[in-house]
């Protein structure tokens, strides 16, 4: 079991208000994302969840049961560390052993489990090394591995992958995705990189400035941003803004259009503009196309074999039914 | 790059430090050696010639030479365990936040800016003095008799004058270890389910081990050499006669510069066993 509800929580640092009050449902087994520019206080959240910090007002509670009060390891909660937090003077045998051995687990169910999840983690060949001794990926291994023997009500993630290179995170994220599809535990995981959310959650929780914007599956996200900010954030490359004369033909007071939802032509079509920077990806080039009359450029997405090059004078449409409208508030306009 | 040439010049001019250093170590050493084999008594008679290991034998064979060695150790390893074991706890406790933190730090640090003279000379008369020291009233106020710390216990007496020396040298190298710490660890073993017993214990201890394990090495030395507050305290009396003191006795006060020089080359071959011996059971920790 693994449900947790956070009720009109806050947190306040001194006279600073990171987090006002929030509310949110967790269900058992579900894979949340909390996903924010850095400083948005995601990691705050999470240590309040895990109890490593106390809460300034409201109630946490953990399958049904008041845990506000509860120390962190009566929580039931596994952590996984940015820096991983592996304890560099035990083995990775050790290492993975401690909340066992905390437990007073017996020594076999003990070595039973370890070598279980040495398995699941490739990490069989290395329980006799010390964290130092070992890549940054099979660190990784190693603290989620501490974290899996303990069997807990729900793990939770602190921007784990943020210290791997791009080719390692890539396969990480897998492994961390194929461990939920294995345990069907709860997992709280943080992040700053919205792809990471999108290509992991089950339930996406935008924070900004501790406020939570939206909180959806990642399709409702992309598909229906609350707001601009969430519309902004989510979605790479990022959206497009219009403001002005184009907006108000739609009613709005801005307008966005996905990169992705544009069509690019050499001869005609709605907007003209001018081609500046193009980035090659091989499958997709973006084109950064800055229209007559504006200053900031749009993106857009084309075809990887479209001649076109720096200079050159493309026409643009969007496609009208993927065009997000949002009002004075920047509040979407259904 | 290093080429041929700018090592060869790097060698010459690093030469004279080389070679001044050399012979600062070596001069006294050449020398110690030299008289430890002469029968010297610089009031009888000066130089009276060879003798051969006469002195060798001499020294081992008077009857303060085992007490002094026995006196040396309780001294050196008493002033080690109340040092390490109070210096990790009163780190433990610099390290959390307080009030009034900054002068809390400075006077814990404060006692290694006295003297040793000076240092032992006020515990002596101040503290200890059996009959106006501050203890002595204690003790009276208990009713209890008040200590002869000089005579009936000058071991101890002189173990707590040198820890309370050495004690902020101590808590000053463990309060940097304890502030290295990442807080992540703490809080990972604490999500673990670990008590702060066993936080201490598991996490914080192991982290502090080559700390100290460089205060201990760091602190022989110079605990070998203590001398000002035996000479100042007891000289050398009820049983705190120590190899450097016996030492001194032997040159200065039987004026016998040989058999002074052969203790000397034992107190050489004694630091050294004790640092190999030091270094093989904490050698491992400076490794990685
Ligand atoms: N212990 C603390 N004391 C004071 N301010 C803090 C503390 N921890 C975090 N903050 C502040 O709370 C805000 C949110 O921090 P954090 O949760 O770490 O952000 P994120 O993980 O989203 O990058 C930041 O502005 C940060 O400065
Ligand atoms: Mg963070």
């Amino acid at each position: 079991m693994g449900q947790i509800s956070l009720k009109q929580i806050t947190k306040s640092f001194g006279d600073v208000q990171v987090i006002p009050p929030l509310d949110l449902e967790i269900k058992d087994g579900e894979f949340v994302v909390f996903v924010g520019p850095s400083g948005c206080g995601k990691s705050t959240l999470l240590r309040l969840i895990a109890g490593l910090e106390d809460v300034t007002s409201g109630v946490i509670d953990i399958d049904g049961a008041d845990a506000t009060a509860l120390p962190p390891a009566k929580r039931r909660l596994a952590m996984v560390f940015q820096s991983y937090a592996l304890y560099p003077h035990m083995s990775v045998r050790k290492n993975i052993a401690f909340p066992l051995r905390m437990a007073k687990m017996d020594k076999a169910e003990q070595d039973r489990r370890v070598t279980a999840a040495a398995s699941v983690l490739n990490l069989t060949d290395y329980l006799d090394r010390r964290p130092g001794q070992l890549s940054g990926g099979q660190r990784q291994r190693v603290a989620i591995g501490r974290a899996i023997v303990r069997e807990p009500a729900a793990f939770l993630f602190d921007e784990p992958l943020s210290n791997l290179d791009a080719a390692l995170r890539v396969n990480m994220r897998l492994e961390i995705s194929e461990l939920h599809q294995n345990l069907k535990t709860t997992m709280i995981y943080v992040t700053h990189d919205q792809v990471e959310a999108m290509t992991m959650a089950d339930k996406i929780v935008v924070l900004q400035s501790g406020v939570i914007e939206q909180v959806g599956s990642p399709l409702e996200l992309y598909h229906t941003p609350r707001n601009k900010f969430v519309a902004g954030f989510i979605g790479s490359p990022k959206m497009n803004f219009m403001t002005g004369a184009e907006a108000a033909k739609h009613d709005a007071a801005t307008i966005g259009i996905r990169p992705e939802h544009i069509t690019t032509s050499t001869t005609d079509g709605l907007w003209k503009g001018v081609v500046g920077v193009s980035e090659h990806l091989g499958s997709d080039t973006f084109l950064h196309v800055t229209l007559e009359g504006a200053s900031e450029p749009i993106t857009v997405r084309v075809d990887g074999e479209l001649p076109v090059h720096h200079g050159d004078t493309v026409f643009l449409t969007p496609d009208e039914s993927k065009i997000h409208r949002f009002d004075a508030n920047d509040l979407r306009i259904a | 790059m290093a080429t041929q040439h700018s090592r060869s010049a790097a060698r010459l001019m690093m030469a004279p430090a080389v070679i001044l250093l050399l012979g600062w170590m070596l001069v006294p050493l050449t020398m110690t050696l030299y008289f430890s084999f002469k029968k010297y008594l610089p009031l009888r008679g000066g130089d009276l010639g060879w003798v051969g290991f006469d002195n060798y034998v001499r020294f081992v064979t008077s009857s303060a030479f085992w007490p002094s060695i026995y006196a040396t150790l309780i001294i050196v390893g008493g002033v080690l365990v109340i040092t390490v074991t109070l210096g990790v706890l009163l780190a433990l406790l610099l390290d959390r936040p307080m009030w009034g933190q900054g002068i809390v730090r400075i006077l814990v640090i404060a006692p290694f800016f006295v003297m040793p003279t000076v240092s032992a000379l006020v515990w002596k008369n101040m503290f200890m003095d059996p009959i106006n020291g501050l203890f002595a009233h204690l003790w009276k106020f208990f009713g209890a008799e008040p200590v002869q710390w000089m005579s009936q216990a000058s071991l101890p007496s002189i173990i707590m004058i040198v820890s309370w020396q050495w004690l902020p040298f101590a808590t000053l190298i463990l309060l940097t270890a304890i502030q290295s710490l990442d807080g992540e660890q703490l809080e990972a073993s604490e999500m673990d389910g670990a008590p702060p017993l066993k936080r201490f214990w598991f996490i914080i201890l192991p982290h502090m081990s080559r700390a100290i394990t460089v205060v201990i090495l760091i602190q022989t030395i110079f605990l070998l050499a203590v001398f000002a507050e035996i000479f100042v305290t007891t000289g050398g009396a009820f049983g705190t006669k120590t190899l450097s003191y016996l030492i001194f006795q032997r040159v200065l006060e039987s004026q016998n510069i040989g058999l002074g020089s052969a203790g000397g080359v034992y107190a050489i071959i004694l630091a050294n066993i004790i640092a190999i011996f030091l270094m093989r059971i904490v050698g491992k920790n400076l490794d990685n």
